[in-house]
């Protein structure tokens, strides 16, 4: 009889009661789509982030915090032995998707045939391992950048350069980069610095001989001991990067050529050895295992994650987070204001009613639960259908094809609003609408409860 | 039908120098000043007097809906000053029952959930409620009404619901405030005697207010309130 008596209390009403629980649809409505859209961002940032770094770094003891300045100096003795015990280890084995070293180097990139050079952030990779790692997809995100890194196990001298960079280096045409600026007049007299390093180029030909007619850089780095060393390395592909900055100075490349430039002829080494995971959420299980390794064979090793590696990770989520948090504020601030009004309307106005009921026999507290219940009545309606409406018009613009560039990424992708796996997400909204409509109920109801009966048999 | 378990007395009410005093913009407004009297079990009872007189006031404090500034009020020997909000609140539901002047009924509810609500109260069981409210609907010749809403129905069959919705605990006291006032004078008659009948079927306890001198006729006992004070008291002859 309460429950009946509430719902038909709500339909005495129809317009204010449908004016409320719209208010509270379009608030789930609104949560739910900006909530998956935030989710596919999320995943998607997790997953460029995942590809290019993997899940969890090895590094040197403090090379993250006090090694960028100089990486060749950081290496990693013996990192195949390393490598070997991550690999094999029956606890690891299983969780990882990739277990691959990797150098990072900078330095200067030329092309001293045209006199034009910059310096360069760069990377060694192994390329079999970097393509599988480039692959990574288990939220199956539609990514156009799931292709090959370029790199060819193979041939080592091929690497990859930002498209920055190689127009910045005189191969706009040759590359076929588009937007080409017309050829400048070429000055004939080579600077002194240019002319060395194109002469120490030329003596390191022997070794890392690129063929002329293929487009090609020479990459100028110091050693480990401080001396300078030459590499000349064909552009096998060109990957545009999402931030300029990084575009204009990009080079990737086979993980021996990386070595050869960084150690010369002296002990090759690894600056780090990253494990990429089958799943984001073994991540502790995985971190912690490592650790115990380290510590049970007293290496001189440190264990990073991906939100160390890559902090504008965490910045995303926390922005997306907060951004999520003042909509959903906003949403139960409009819910509180639009329940709140529609029951202060109905006590007022079923005032006598009130009355009648406590002189029958009805407590305070089931005057209470009498607008509490038609409240989360309102709120259960509005809420449910909210969130059956998100689900849709999520569905309908998921099919609607539209385009949009993703934060930190170089090429635009398909604007998703997750649905799937999402009824976490979808229970909270529910129970934060439910919770906003209690909220907006209980002064009413108090009140309500709280009436002389003599006082509201009185009210006309 | 049974009678709800109640305290033996022989008086359904007990009135004992029984004042109501109101606060009006700082003033102190005596609404009763004074009452005391006896109203014994199984009689029909009016209190009669002009508007202004203390009638509802009284009304209000033997239905358990308020409480005397002083004095003491037992209903069906239970000392109201005694009772928290919530037990006076759960006496009501079990002894007594309330006729409003505007018949106060549900309007989202039917005749039968109006006259079935108090026994939910009660927590009696889904057959004892339906055999009642039936049982209870047919006394007062609605049985055919029962799923019609309150805008559906008569002022006269309004009030027959309410009657019905009061009677249908088997309450110690039923409480009528000016219930013909609303009427016309067919319906008024009809009413008054069909509140008179199923008082005597139900050997229950009726106190209704009237200012209606005509009604006057059908009481056991009369009494007359002026300025909220008792200035009269009469006792029909046995019939």
């Amino acid at each position: 009889m309460l429950f009946k008596l509430a719902f038909r209390n709500i339909l005495r009403n129809r317009r204010r009661s449908i004016m409320s629980a719209g208010a509270i649809a379009v608030g789930a409505i609104a949560m739910v789509l900006f909530g998956g859209f935030i989710a596919s961002i999320i995943l998607g940032v997790q997953t460029d982030t995942v590809r290019r770094t993997g899940h969890l770094a090895i590094y040197r003891t403090g090379f993250f915090t006090f090694g960028s300045g100089n990486p060749a100096a950081w290496g990693m003795p013996g990192y195949r032995d390393i490598l070997d015990l991550v690999r094999r280890d029956p606890v690891l084995a299983p969780l990882t998707a990739v277990v691959t070293p990797t150098v990072a180097l900078f330095g200067i990139a030329g092309n001293f045939s045209i006199d034009a050079s910059r310096t360069f952030v760069g990377s060694g990779v192994v390329p079999h391992d970097r393509d599988i790692m480039r692959r990574w997809n288990p939220y199956n995100l539609s990514y156009n950048n799931a292709a090959g890194s370029g790199l060819d196990d193979a041939d080592p001298i091929k690497g990859v350069v930002g498209s920055g960079l190689a127009r910045i280096l005189g191969f706009c045409e040759t590359l076929n980069l588009g937007n080409c600026p017309p050829p400048q007049p070429r000055e004939t007299a080579q600077t002194p610095i240019a002319a060395d390093i194109a002469a120490l180029a030329a003596s390191e030909k022997s070794e890392t001989a690129a063929p002329d007619t293929l487009p090609h850089i020479d990459l100028l780095a110091a050693t480990a001991t401080g001396a300078p060393n030459v590499i000349s390395m064909v552009i096998g592909n060109v990957d545009r990067q999402g931030v300029k900055e990084l575009d204009d100075a990009f080079v990737l490349m086979h993980f021996d050529l990386a070595q050869q430039l960084l150690y010369g002829r002296g002990e090759k080494r690894a600056l780090a050895i990253l494990l990429q995971l089958h799943a984001t959420s073994d991540l502790p299980a995985a971190r912690a295992r490592l650790t115990d390794i380290i510590r049970a064979r007293n290496l001189d090793l440190e264990v990073r994650d991906f939100t160390e590696i890559v902090p504008l990770y965490s910045q995303i989520i926390a922005m997306f987070s907060a951004i999520f948090t003042f909509i959903a504020v906003i949403m139960a601030v409009i819910v509180l204001f639009t329940v709140g009004n529609t029951m202060s309307m109905s006590v007022m106005e079923r005032t006598a009613e009130i009355g009648t009921a406590r002189a029958i026999g009805l407590r305070r507290s089931g005057i209470r639960r009498q607008f509490l219940l038609e409240a989360w009545i309102l709120g259960a309606i509005g809420a449910t259908t909210g969130i059956a409406a998100g689900i849709a018009l999520a569905l309908i613009v998921n099919q609607a094809g539209l385009i949009w560039l993703p934060p930190g990424q170089s090429a635009p992708s398909p604007l998703a609003v997750i649905i799937g796996n999402m009824g976490q997400l979808h229970l909270a909204i529910w129970l934060g609408l439910m919770a906003a409509t209690t909220l907006a109920a209980i002064i009413p109801a108090n009140r309500a409860a709280r009436l002389p009966v003599v006082d509201a048999l009185r009210h006309v | 039908m049974n009678r709800l378990p109640d305290t033996d007395t022989a008086l359904a009410v007990r009135l004992d120098a029984v004042e109501k005093t109101y606060a009006e913009d700082g003033f102190s407004v005596i609404a009763l000043a004074g009452i005391t009297a006896d109203i014994p079990r199984g009689r029909f009872v009016m209190i009669v007097g002009p508007s202004g007189s203390g009638k509802s006031t009284l009304l209000n404090l033997i239905g358990c809906i308020d409480r005397p500034t002083k004095g003491s009020i037992e209903v069906a020997g239970q000392r109201i000053a005694d009772l928290s909000d919530d037990a006076l609140t759960d006496f009501r539901a079990r002894a007594v029952g309330f006729v409003f002047q505007n018949f106060n009924l549900f309007p989202v509810l039917s005749a039968y959930e109006n006259v079935e609500y108090p026994l939910l109260l009660l927590g009696l069981t889904a057959r004892q409620r339906r055999d009642r409210t039936m049982a209870m609907l047919d006394q007062v010749g609605l049985a055919d009404q029962a799923r019609q809403r309150p805008n559906q129905l008569s002022g006269g069959q309004k009030q027959r619901v309410a009657i019905a919705r009061a009677l249908v605990k088997n309450p110690s006291l039923v409480l009528a405030d000016e219930p013909t006032a609303n009427l016309d004078s067919t319906n008024g008659a009809a009413i008054i005697a069909l509140m008179r009948t199923v008082q005597r079927q139900h050997n229950t306890s009726f106190v209704f207010s009237t200012h209606d001198p005509q009604l006057m006729s059908h009481a056991d006992e009369t009494f007359t309130l002026k300025d909220g004070k008792l200035v009269g008291h009469h006792r029909a002859d046995p019939a």
